[in-house]
């Protein structure tokens, strides 16, 4: 599986402060990513895995060196624009889930189609089947806090795809989740990524989980320590 | 996209009831004074131009004392020589362009019928005071020449007189004591209404002068003489003839001053509805001050929610909002907000200008254009007030929004 390149860093610096008090988030991290790739990103804390995602999706911009998305040269794009590449190519889904809260789940899946301009009805069909998709039948119209915490994380994986991107960013998605929760999850994230072809970069702290992706980046005091395809057989 | 949004702030609204509630109560008070402040104002000034109407069109009213104004204090004083027939007579003889000329002197006077009593106003006049102050008979008949000048016990009642004595019945033929003279009903007066001063102007008694006089006041002045100007000539032009004729009959040097006043009740009625406008003009600008506290509470209200969302902020630019977006979004809810302080303002203060007008005896007179600029005004006050927290939310950093707890 190696379609066209989809990421890249060139020599890319992410630096917080000033003068002494300077914190490299990233010291001139090089990378690619193709498409339809499933890739682990993984590290201590501290270590730039954050930083690097709200890079690769468009969210952030590098202090220095290039990130090219879809070979535009994302890291040069205002804010606008960049979110314009989101809205179009990139799904997000985070630990906390970031749920809109007392709006129900169908209401959150529409989110990304409303500033598409998408119609309501048709944003409405997309969304139920989303929902669908991620196995939610039947709990379309309950909220966040009427949810499990593996239902919400269903949720804002529906609202990720509803917009057919080409990206998944995921950053530690399983982590406020049980261990089974986390394994139905990775389930999801896996026939996403070989039925829909959907690239994914996934941060976790859990070998296991990174196990589900076909490749394991690892970070270290914002270097690339090492990047290695995952065997089948531990 | 924007009813999206709209509905999304009702509901936003709907979520914090309360809250939104005591952030509109700046908007509402603000609105709900305007609208009822500028109603009452203008069914003020309604009334008083219809009181003063109701007095007579185009009348002046002779008074004995020096006119009120620059040149010292006005009504009697020590010196004043009271109006008598004179006066009138040579008026009567002189004046051109006036409809009617008629004499008046008043009394609060304690007036009987059978067991029932009431304090009613006994005014002695002639058969043009009538037509002087614009007054109709419902039934009966004026005074005549001859009870005029004899002073016969005759009187015409007003609707409070007649319905104190005898209810919805037939007045005419019956006979009031009036002090301790008695005097036979001849006709009912057109019922008029208070004055803006909450005068009853039915509660009169209206007898011949020469009656009067003799059995009530005791002398032969007269208290004021109304001189109603015909069609073709103005009250400003009458005035000043009006003015030589009673100098002429009062023998007053040309160096010395008048001893008495004219009144000009077309002027009063501008100058009055002007100071009614004037006052209204005045109390919009107080509630328009509490407008202003109500935006800076639509400000205040919209700065936490946007704190308070910060989160949501985030999400929504992370999934590609732009701005703008976020922008209008607050923009919409805090104009939402500020629009329904306003209309409930508006239910409110034409309420209160409702009751007002009940209680005060006023014409309810509600302005679509003063309802049209609250509307127009609360919703500029959210967009306006709602700005610069929008603005706020609108630039945030979605990295830092997310991560916001
Ligand atoms: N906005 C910021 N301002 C200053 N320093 C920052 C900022 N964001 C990140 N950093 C610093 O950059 C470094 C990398 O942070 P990052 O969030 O990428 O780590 P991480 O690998 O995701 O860690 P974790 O596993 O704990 O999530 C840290 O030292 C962090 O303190
Ligand atoms: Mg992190």
């Amino acid at each position: 599986m190696s379609g066209s390149r989809l990421i890249t860093f060139d020599k890319v610096w992410k630096s917080y402060g000033q003068g002494e008090a300077t914190v490299h988030a990233l010291a001139g991290v090089d990378l690619a990513i193709r498409s339809g790739e499933f890739v682990a990103i993984m590290g201590p804390s501290g270590s730039g895995k954050s930083t690097a995602m709200n890079i690769i999706g468009c969210l952030d911009t590098p202090t220095a060196g290039t990130y090219s998305f879809m070979g535009i040269d994302a890291g040069r794009l205002d804010r606008n624009r960049r979110a314009m590449l989101r809205n179009l190519y990139v799904g997000f889904v985070f630990q906390g889930y970031n749920l809109l809260p007392r709006t129900t789940a169908v209401e959150n899946v529409e989110l990304p189609l409303i500033y598409r301009g998408v119609a309501a009805r048709e944003r409405h069909d997309l969304a139920m089947k989303a929902l669908a998709e991620v196995g939610l039948v039947g709990r379309e119209h309950h909220t966040p806090a009427e949810l499990s915490g593996g239902q919400q994380q269903r949720v804002a994986i529906a609202r990720a795809i509803v917009t057919r991107p080409t990206l998944l960013v995921a950053d530690e998605p399983t982590g406020n989740l049980d261990t089974a929760r986390t394994h139905e999850i990775m389930e999801l994230l896996t026939r996403l990524n070989t039925e829909l072809g959907l690239t994914i970069a996934m941060v976790t702290h859990e070998a296991d989980v990174a196990f589900y992706a076909g490749r394991t980046i690892r970070f270290l005091d914002g270097h690339v320590a090492s990047d290695a395809v995952n065997l089948e057989v531990v | 996209m924007i009813w999206e949004t709209v509905r999304l702030s009702l509901l936003s609204v709907r979520r914090n009831v309360l809250r939104s509630f005591l952030t509109l109560l700046g908007i509402v008070i603000g609105v709900a004074a305007v609208i009822a402040m500028l109603t009452i104002g203008s069914g003020t000034t309604e009334k008083v131009k219809a009181d003063i109407s109701k007095l007579g069109s185009n009348l002046l009213v002779v008074r004995p004392g020096r006119p009120a104004g620059p040149g010292g204090p006005g009504g009697l004083d020590q010196a004043t020589r009271p109006l008598g027939s004179k006066e009138l007579a040579a008026l009567v003889a002189h004046l051109s362009g006036a409809r009617a000329i008629s004499p008046a002197s008043q009394k609060q006077v304690r007036v009987i019928f059978s067991t029932e009593s009431l304090t009613s106003g006994v005014t002695g006049t002639d058969s043009a005071y009538l037509d002087a102050r614009d007054w109709k008979l419902v039934s009966g008949r004026p005074f005549s020449d001859s009870e005029n000048r004899s002073g016969t016990g005759v009187c015409l009642i007003g609707e409070t007189v007649r319905q104190q004595f005898f209810g919805a019945g037939d007045p005419e033929g019956e006979i009031i004591r009036v002090n301790r003279t008695s005097c036979k009903i001849i006709g009912l007066l057109e019922p008029k209404g208070y004055t803006g001063f909450g005068q009853d102007q039915d509660n009169v008694v209206l007898m011949p002068l020469a009656a009067y006089q003799r059995r009530i006041a005791g002398n032969r002045d007269i208290d004021s003489i109304y001189v109603a100007a015909d069609d073709r000539t103005p009250t400003t032009e009458l005035l000043p003839r009006v003015e030589d004729i009673l100098r002429d009959a009062r023998r007053i040097p040309p160096d010395r001053e008048d001893d008495f006043s004219i009144r000009d009740m077309t002027q009063i009625a501008d100058a009055m509805a002007s100071a009614t406008t004037t006052m209204t003009g005045m109390l919009g600008a107080v509630a328009g001050v509490s407008l202003l506290v109500g935006g800076i509470g639509i400000m205040n209200i919209m700065l936490v929610s946007v704190t308070e969302r910060t989160r949501e902020i985030g999400i929504r630019l992370a999934i590609g909002a732009h701005e703008k977006h976020i922008l209008i979004q607050f923009l919409v809810e805090a104009t939402v907000l500020s629009l329904l302080g306003g209309l409930i303002g508006i239910l409110i203060g034409l309420t209160l200008a409702g009751l007002a007008s009940l209680t005060l005896a006023i014409p309810f007179a509600p302005s679509p254009a003063v309802i049209l600029l609250a509307v127009g005004f609360s919703a500029l006050i959210g967009m306006v007030f709602g700005f610069f927290p929008a603005l706020r939310g609108a630039r945030l950093d979605p990295i830092d929004a997310l991560r916001h707890e």
